[in-house]
């Protein structure tokens, strides 16, 4: 049996021991949240263009039905999540980075949750050749659930088209509070491993690494022993050290591989496909039991409620729904972030629906006071975390200072924004909002390059076809008097008689 | 339920620039204590002076440049760096000499190029270097320290007091019966009459492993900074590499020809090294930033720190040497870049 969790692993630079405050959520079993009396499933759950809706406003949709289609772009289609009518769709809050509010499909529930016939989509996935597998996984409406939500299906057609060497499943699970990963390994092992055996075979490779945080022994022992059930040679257990930010995609794979994924690329440059563990569960729910992304397991947690839980919920339920089933929010409660401590987003509202990214919704009660940064003191305590080996001070440095070329040279776009910096830094510089906003300013730069470049290009064709024009022109006109040339002189003395009537024939016509 | 909104990460950092700065200053009691034991009391007066210069001259800076007064000696650097001061001059200082150096510290070196993690230059040596060159009589005068057993008028606190605050000593003391030259003058005025390290360490200011008393301040002042190295208050790069960029000449030259240089253990235990290596080259803004950086900043601090006792014309080097290694950060700073993740190793080529 290879229940053994395997050590040799690369290194990572800097990173951060958090306190894990993840038990209260894990003390019990994963809650399943009850139909709520209204879905808000946005339009847009994934990186990539949004869906088009293929229902309409009074229609009656079952559970797992298509109700938005993808236009063929990047992107994933969305399902209906319980059986009700369509009410509306219509703008709603959500918690996204740019803008409060996206067109969402409104369903009222009727409390039936029936299901639509699965037995037609379920296929026996051994038998399909890996091209048709990942077409079926496109209709699943899976998308990356770490929290990129990125198209799975897309991202595995992508990877194909590169030579590869590993499958990582992603179990690691670093940031403080989140749990939800950790007890769908522990609760659904045996369909996290399917999905292995599903993308080994979708992506031709012969073997698989699931890599669990070293804080979730739970987790490690029960998928142990559900591989041991399956006994299948391919796939390896690796045990990764606790240290934040090994999660996210790059550093796991630097973790596992001893591989750095060169900047501005993808794992698959270095031969790898990451995945992680819940995607994998979903793509298995999806091949094997006909279910398409409706439902997710979320932590709620966070000083900010009573009684912390994991619970599996229905994608479209709202926060405020949800939070009842945490005992509700304490007196102190006073800030909602949907995602983790360290790179979640703070929401204004507990309106918003919980998607196919949400892995946690996080209620904190002390909202740290008002930034009191002070300047930067070049302790170096922020490189001596940062995960990528920048220089955060010298980043910081030039973002005010707005030297571009010099945020650019220091690497600004590697930076993924993991926080680390900010928690170390003692004057309490906002360094990591800081290098976003950079970002942000140097696409917009990008942007108005590229606009200028248009505009250059533009006008320089405009300028070309005028001056092609004007050569025709002239050839034209040399071409003529070519003519009139060859015809000689009698000729001409006939067209400049002709042209001399004519204006007197026009006057007569005139009158 | 409505709700604020902030910007990720929502962790308060553990740390902060008042708590590092108040670390820095408890750090430094054990060597007040054996200063004020070999020294007299004279310390306390000094620090308190520039105390209050150098605050006042980093209020009146920071009101002059529109900034907030109170946030600004909050952080009480202002207080590290006066710290520093007193720890450079010698125990019995005039008011005034002490308050020159802590003006043109704050005022000058700190605040006219921009304040606290703007300055270029450690703000506590620039000011000592000064008062170095604008009153070298009252920096020469180093007493003698009290190790019970020498023929020797020690100054009572009243005594020392006054001398602090009028520069006049009692009637029945001169300067010359005071002063005394320190270790690393007579280990410097021996070796250059030929005498060898053995002959010199005869005199009764020379200790152990360093100068008589010298030797124990350097001691405690190694343990407070062991302290800062425990409560990750400064890295080790700096500290070992300064004492390194010293030991390492100091001891080729000692192993080579004993006779004719003084011991590595002097270089060690003598004058302002252990203070520089844990106290003033640890200054993080006019140190070089990153981990290699470091190591090259405090070998250069402690090669110089060698090159200048042993062929300069001042006793001790730290000053100048910060100095001079402060405007060298620049240059280290940009040939010290640590290789970014993902990017070619070769430099150059990374885009
Ligand atoms: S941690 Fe903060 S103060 Fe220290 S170097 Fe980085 S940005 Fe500057
Ligand atoms: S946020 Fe960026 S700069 Fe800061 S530690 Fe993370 S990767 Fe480094």
């Amino acid at each position: 049996m290879s229940a053994a969790a395997t050590y040799d692993l690369g290194k990572l630079h800097g990173g951060l021991r958090l306190p894990a405050e993840k038990s209260v959520a894990t003390a019990g079993q994963i809650l399943r949240a009850p139909i709520p009396d209204q879905l808000v499933l946005p339009l847009t759950q994934h990186v990539g263009n949004p869906s088009q809706p293929i229902v309409s406003i009074g229609e009656y949709v079952l559970k797992g039905q298509l109700i938005a289609d993808t236009d063929g772009s990047l992107g994933a289609p969305v399902h209906a999540s319980s059986s009700g009518k369509i009410i509306a769709i219509e703008p709603w809050p959500v918690s996204r980075r740019y803008g409060d509010t996206a067109p969402c499909i409104i369903i009222e529930c009727d409390g039936q949750d029936q299901a639509i016939e699965t037995s037609e989509i379920i296929v026996d996935y051994t038998r399909l050749d890996p091209d048709s597998l990942l077409q079926k996984i496109l209709q699943g409406g899976i998308v990356g659930l770490g929290g990129a939500v990125f198209p799975t299906a897309q991202k595995l057609m992508q990877a194909v088209t590169a030579p590869l060497d590993y499958l990582i499943l992603n179990g690691v699970e670093c940031e403080p509070y989140i749990s939800c990963d950790d007890m769908l390994m522990r609760e659904y092992a045996h369909d996290v491993l399917c999905g292995a055996q599903i993308l080994m075979h979708a992506l031709g490779l012969p073997h698989c690494q699931v890599a669990v945080e070293s804080d979730k022994p739970q987790a490690l022992i029960a998928l142990g022993e559900a591989l041991g059930e399956m006994d299948d040679k391919r796939i390896v257990l690796k045990q990764v050290p606790t240290i934040y930010p090994s999660g996210g995609e790059d550093q796991l794979v630097q973790l596992v591989t001893n591989k750095e994924v060169p900047t501005g690329g993808l794992p698959t440059d270095v031969g790898c496909v990451v995945q992680n563990v819940a995607t994998a569960a979903a793509i298995n729910r999806w091949v094997s039991h006909g279910e398409p992304l409706i439902c997710r397991v979320t932590t709620v947690t966070g000083e900010g409620v009573v009684k912390p839980v994991n619970v599996l919920v229905r994608l479209g339920t709202t926060v405020a729904d949800i939070i009842t089933l945490a005992g509700g929010y304490t007196d102190q409660a006073n800030q909602l972030v949907i995602g983790g401590p360290m790179t979640g987003k703070s929401v204004s509202t507990d309106r918003v629906p919980l998607v196919k990214a949400t892995n946690c919704v996080l209620v904190l009660v002390d909202a740290i006071g008002e930034a009191n940064a002070k300047p930067c003191i070049r302790c170096g305590e922020c490189a001596e975390v940062c995960p990528i080996q920048l220089l955060p001070q010298q980043l910081y440095w030039f973002s005010c200072a707005d030297n571009e070329a010099k945020l650019r040279e220091f690497g600004l776009t590697d930076c993924i924004e993991c926080g680390c910096c900010d928690l170390v830094c003692p004057s309490h510089i906002a360094l990591t909002s800081d290098f976003r906003m950079a970002k942000g300013r140097m696409r917009e730069l990008a942007d108005e390059k590229a606009r200028a470049k248009r505009a250059r290009q533009r006008f320089e064709t405009r300028n070309l076809r005028v001056l092609l024009e004007q050569e025709q022109r002239d050839e034209e006109l040399a071409a003529q008097k070519e003519t009139a040339r060859e015809i000689g002189p009698e000729a001409i003395r006939a067209i400049v008689a002709r042209a001399r009537k004519k204006p007197a024939g026009d006057q007569d016509e005139d009158k | 339920m409505e709700f604020e909104r902030r910007d990720a990460p929502f962790v308060t950092p553990a740390t902060n620039v008042p708590a590092i700065m108040r670390e820095v200053l408890y750090a430094l009691i054990p060597a007040t204590l054996a200063y004020v034991w070999y020294f007299g009391p004279g310390l306390i007066l000094n620090f308190m002076v520039a105390a209050l210069f150098c605050v006042a001259g980093e209020a009146a800076m920071l009101r002059a440049r529109g900034r907030s007064v109170e946030a600004g000696l909050a952080d009480c650097s202002a207080l590290v760096t006066a710290a520093l001061i007193a720890f450079a001059l010698p125990a019995l200082m005039p008011w005034w000499v002490t308050a020159t150096a802590a003006l043109f510290a704050v005022v000058v070196a700190k605040h006219l190029y921009g304040g606290l993690g703007f300055n270029i230059f450690n703000p506590a040596m620039a000011g000592y270097v000064v008062v170095m060159i604008a009153f070298p009589l009252h920096l020469n005068l180093w007493a003698a320290p009290d190790m019970g057993d020498l023929d020797y008028h020690y100054l009572t606190l009243l005594e020392t007091a006054r001398y602090t605050l009028t520069g006049t000593f009692p009637d029945y003391l001169s300067f010359d019966a005071i002063s005394r030259a320190t270790p690393l003058d007579t280990v410097k005025a021996g070796l250059r009459d030929l005498r060898t390290f053995e002959e010199i360490r005869v005199n009764p200011l020379m200790g152990d492993f360093g100068g008589r008393g010298w030797e124990w301040i350097g001691n405690f002042t190694a343990v407070g900074g062991a302290w800062l190295l425990i409560r990750k208050i400064i890295r080790w790069q700096i500290p070992l590499a300064v004492l390194t960029g010293l030991l390492l000449p100091s001891g080729i030259a000692y192993f080579l020809e004993p006779s004719i240089h003084a011991s590595p253990s002097f270089y060690l235990f003598s004058g302002g090294t252990m203070l520089c290596a844990f106290f003033i080259a640890t200054d993080p803004v006019s140190a070089a930033t990153s981990n290699k950086g470091r190591l090259i900043y405090g070998l250069g601090v402690g090669f110089l720190i060698y090159a200048i006792r042993r062929w300069g014309s001042y006793a001790d080097g730290v000053a100048f040497a910060i100095l001079l290694m402060n405007m060298a950060v620049p240059a280290i700073d940009y040939l010290t870049k640590p290789h970014i993740v993902g990017h070619a190793k070769t430099p150059g080529k990374s885009q």
